[in-house]
């Protein structure tokens, strides 16, 4: 298949300004050193609860505006006010969006973590400080910036409960002054957040101004500066979790049920709205149910309940639901419903990091239930896959007549991407093998669960078909290919072969592995899959300047075609690159690939939490090719 | 179980359908169980009531009452889930395909143990369905062991005595919002049948606790789930005849000789008194009696609660004429134009 088109546009030779400069000072002239034009990262540090996310989003979509590739990550603790959070914006002229370890800008608003996150920073960075925090003690190889967040503010918002909101404003600002942002398409940028809400927008208009104005009679600009480029002409910002919330509704759902967990609820609320709005007849009569069910086991439950009755059913959840939802999954299993289900990754428990991020529930999601089972799972990598996984992942799991997961996470679901717009659905909805009255009246009868087209996949009826014949019993794997009840030895066997000869058919059912990159005679292979995507093509490009020629296999889903495998045959060593500590896609490849194979699989492991940086990969290569 | 009695029994119903056309494949219960008892119901009812058997959706959780939709209208479709979690399947289905009707059939280690956190958010949503407790007050199929239902005091064959009080399902039931709440015994030919019609009209949630003894584990001296307890136990709060909409010879009764309720479709039930002012319309009444039976240590049965006019989850839904399952592609997939103009709203 083909690269997301910001980074076939990418220029593959590189010009990174150096960051290693001469410490400046809040006041000092910047003309002289070298400027640092769209490649550095600001973070913001706030108090979590403070309402910073407005003025991030503005001050994103502003180097959006200007055409600038930029990205954003919002690092949030599991809590509802009080904890620090940072928010990181990634400016890249060349188009890489993964997370970069070092900002090169600081905000600092939150006292608690202000001393750390000073302490953090590379020589030659540029922090803008709230002034009672005094900050400038602290070292001498950063510039500082001392910003009156109150005293500016308090003309701008007479209401004091608007204060601390407005502050935020502020610093956007500041930062507009000092990154040379185009002040108008700051403007715009508010209006956009702010749509429709005209007073919203006028004083977070002012409080930006008096930041900027501020900022322009006491300082000079830095020498990290946005400046104009041309990458993002149609394009729009999305998150994973609205992205695939569209899907959904152009993947025609009409059942929906679901219990909320971070990060996928607001998949499910961004679903909700759209059906909403899309959804009713003329005279406001919903074409569509949405259950807030009572858990998570209820949610899956009643997928199955819906999808056996023959709507297009799904729900979305996260790693602890996935638990609950295991006998269920196993029943959907056997019993052959459809069902389709997103998991948005994060990290383990409740009382885990559930607002991190992590790729650690391949395993159980694999193999979600009792005995022998197994579930495809299709792994988007970007807002356009969200989106068209979003409705494909409908077609899969009708056509394979099982349940389906798609393996998101919560920097592809809850982050701001840059991505092309979506396109229309090109086939008709493939709603899979199911007979008729009509079918039933030419047929006389049928057998459920028959192979008769040798793909391992029967056919079936829906509830309600007016033919004598049409019914079945659903239950587990205790019955014949009649689905009557049965414990023969031989019938169990018959139909647990038939469920792998599906298994199969579904390696070419599901999305086809993209080869991402390749250099002539390259003996390395990187395979890596969703939002590791972003650092692995990065680190390509860095293991390249290092001299390093790989070639990268991107999975977008379980169970994997032939061509993973000749990908593993065709190289010496094969790193396996993914966000968990066990290396579960590496067992996954394990279990399938030729014994002789196993041996050239290696793991380049990120758990912290945090999304991973190229960084990570390319130290890990090059240490492993160094044994 | 005819509500007209001098009418001869027909060799097909309404919808010229033999009884043949409703019945299932054969138990594999024990002999003498009263989940078969119940199914033969069930056949009967739907048989009578000339239902289609494509247009009902068997549901069922596990044990051997969740196994007995196998034993009746083997014309329709049905889904034997996982345990406890009838409901869930149950809710998915009646939603995705309202315009059919749903029976599922729970036990009470299904219902009242591992299942009461989906059979309370059923009662709660008011599912337009008829949900089934064939209630032995024992695990049979993992071979004796109590279940919540199993009244204080009650004896296993070893001897064992029950040291907790009883979940009353259907006290709960009403409680919570079930709309149709009754109670019968599955040796009472009369009123199960006469229930089970009036249920199929119902449009809401139709709880019906049906003590069915189980002969293998629970039919002993000291159980209060057995054939003999039941006999001498059974409290009927009323005799009950139903009146469908469609029978030609309407029963006219003696004013005063009881009370009558109308169901959905214009059906009617008549309960004969056998206490004077019990009003099945009356939460806290029926609150109130099942708690003085409890007392009282007798098995009340007969149609406690009914209220025929509280939206079903479905109404609450604003789902319309056509089932979900029936919407086409063109409706459940919006337009280009649909996409263009949400992908602006993205820029």
């Amino acid at each position: 298949m083909r690269l997301e088109p910001c980074l076939r546009k990418r220029r593959v030779t590189f010009s990174m300004a150096s960051t290693e400069v001469a410490p400046g000072t809040g006041t000092g002239n910047h003309a002289t050193e070298d400027m640092v034009v769209n490649n550095f990262s600001i973070k913001v540090a706030t108090v979590n609860g403070s309402g910073s996310q407005s003025a991030n989003a503005i001050l994103m979509r502003t180097v959006f505006l200007m055409g600038v590739p930029v990205s954003g990550k919002n690092l949030f603790p599991s809590n509802i006010a009080g904890l620090p959070t940072w928010f990181t914006i990634r400016v890249s002229k060349d188009g890489y969006v993964a997370r970069k370890h070092d900002s090169e800008i600081l905000v600092s608003m939150n006292p608690e973590s202000a001393t750390e996150d000073v302490t953090n920073l590379k020589p030659g960075a540029v922090v803008v400080y709230d002034e009672p925090l005094k900050l400038d003690t602290l070292r001498a190889d950063v510039s500082f910036f001392a910003i009156p967040f109150d005293k500016l503010v308090a003309p701008v918002a007479p209401e004091p409960k608007l204060r601390k909101l407005l502050r935020n404003m502020i610093y956007v600002g500041v930062l507009g002054y000092l990154l040379q942002l185009e002040q108008a398409e700051l403007e715009t940028a508010i209006s956009k957040q702010f749509y429709g809400k005209k007073r919203a927008t006028e004083i977070n208009v002012a409080a930006a101004r008096a930041g900027y104005e501020y900022a322009a009679a006491n300082f000079q600009p830095v020498r990290f500066k946005v400046e104009r480029m041309n990458e993002n002409a149609g394009k729009i910002i999305i998150d994973g979790n609205a992205a695939g919330a569209l899907g959904a509704l152009f993947g025609g759902v009409t059942f929906v049920s679901w219990y909320p967990i971070t990060p996928s609820s607001s998949l499910i609320e961004d679903l909700i709205d759209l059906l909403k709005e899309h959804r009713r007849e003329a005279d406001g009569t919903p074409t569509y149910a949405v259950v807030q069910a009572e858990d998570e086991l209820a949610a899956i439950g009643m997928v199955l309940g819906a999808s056996w009755a023959g709507a297009r059913a799904m729900t979305a959840t996260a790693g602890p639901g996935i638990s609950l939802m295991g006998e269920f999954a196993g029943l959907g299993y056997y019993a052959e419903i459809p069902a389709v289900v997103w998991n948005v990754q994060r990290v383990g428990p409740s009382t885990g990091l559930p607002t991190r991020t992590q790729q650690a529930d391949l395993l159980s999601t694999a193999f979600l239930s009792h005995g022998d089972a197994k579930h495809p799972m299709l792994l988007p990598a970007s807002m356009k896959e969200c989106f068209e996984f979003g409705y494909t992942v409908f077609d899969v799991a009708e056509r394979l007549q099982t349940p389906v997961f798609v393996l998101s996470d919560l920097d592809l679901g809850m982050n701001n991407w840059v991505s092309e717009p979506f396109d229309y659905p090109e086939v008709k909805l493939d709603r899979g093998k199911v007979l008729s009255k009509e079918d039933l009246d030419r047929l006389g009868s049928f057998a459920r669960y028959k192979d008769v087209d040798g793909d391992g996949i029967g056919w079936r009826t829906l509830p309600g078909t007016k033919h004598p014949n049409a019914a079945w019993f659903a239950r587990g794997s205790g019955h014949n290919e009649r689905a009557q009840y049965s414990e023969r030895p031989e019938d169990y066997v018959n139909n647990m072969d038939r469920l792998n000869r599906k298994w199969e058919t579904a390696r070419d059912v599901v999305p086809a592995p993209v080869l991402e990159r390749t250099t002539p005679g390259a003996k390395i292979g990187i395979i890596a899959f969703g939002s590791s995507h972003w650092a692995t093509v990065e680190s390509v490009d860095e293991l390249a300047k290092k001299g390093t020629a790989v070639d990268y296999l991107r999975l977008r889903a379980y169970p994997f075609n032939k061509v993973v495998a000749e990908f593993i045959a065709t190289h010496d060593r094969v790193y396996v690159v993914e966000q968990n500590r066990d290396a579960q896609m590496l067992q996954l490849l394990k279990m399938d690939v030729d014994a002789a194979e196993v041996v050239k699989l290696r793991s380049v492991l990120h758990y912290d939490g945090h999304p991973l940086e190229a960084e990570t990969i390319t130290n890990s290569i090059a240490q492993q090719e160094a044994k | 179980m005819a509500t007209t009695p001098t009418a001869p029994t027909p060799k097909t119903n309404r919808i010229g359908l033999q009884v043949m056309d409703y019945r299932g494949s054969k138990s594999t219960l024990c002999a003498g169980c009263g989940h078969n008892a119940i199914s033969e119901r069930i056949i009967d009812a739907f048989y009578e009531m000339g239902i289609e058997p494509e247009t009902v959706a068997k549901l069922s959780g596990i044990g051997c009452s969740s196994k007995s939709p196998a034993y009746f209208l083997s014309r329709s479709h049905s889904f034997n889930s996982v345990h406890g979690r009838m409901p869930a399947i149950a809710t998915g289905a009646a939603v995705a395909n309202h315009k059919m009707i749903s029976i599922g059939v729970s036990g009470d280690g299904d219902t009242a143990s591992i299942g009461m956190g989906q059979f309370v958010h059923l009662m709660r949503r008011n599912l337009p369905m008829i949900y089934i407790i064939e209630d032995n007050g024992v695990y049979g199929l993992t071979k004796g062991q109590f279940s919540a239902t199993a009244d204080l005091g009650s004896k296993l064959k070893s001897g064992l005595a029950n040291e907790l009080p009883a979940i009353d399902t259907c006290a709960l039931a009403i409680e919570l919002g079930a709309t149709f709440v009754a109670r019968s015994f599955s040796g009472d030919k009369k009123q199960l049948s006469a229930l089970l019609k009036a249920a199929i009209v119902h449009k809401g949630t139709v709880l019906l606790d049906v003590i069915s003894p189980c002969v293998t584990f629970n039919d002993h001296e000291g159980s209060t789930k057995s054939y003999k307890f039941m006999k001498d136990h059974e409290e009927p709060l009323h005799d009950i005849n139903f009146v469908p909409v469609f029978d030609e010879i309407d029963v006219e009764y003696e004013p005063g000789s009881g009370v009558d309720v109308t169901l959905h479709d214009g059906s009617r039930m008549h309960l004969s008194k056998l206490e004077e002012d019990y009003d099945p319309t009356s939460r806290i009444g029926a609150l109130t009696r099942l708690a003085q039976a409890r007392e009282k240590e007798e098995v009340l049965t007969g149609l406690f609660y009914l209220n025929s006019s509280a939206p079903s989850f479905t109404d609450l839904l604003g789902l319309g004429d056509t089932a979900l399952v029936h919407q086409p592609e063109s409706v459940t997939r919006p337009g280009k134009a649909v996409l263009d103009a949400i992908m602006e709203e993205y820029r």
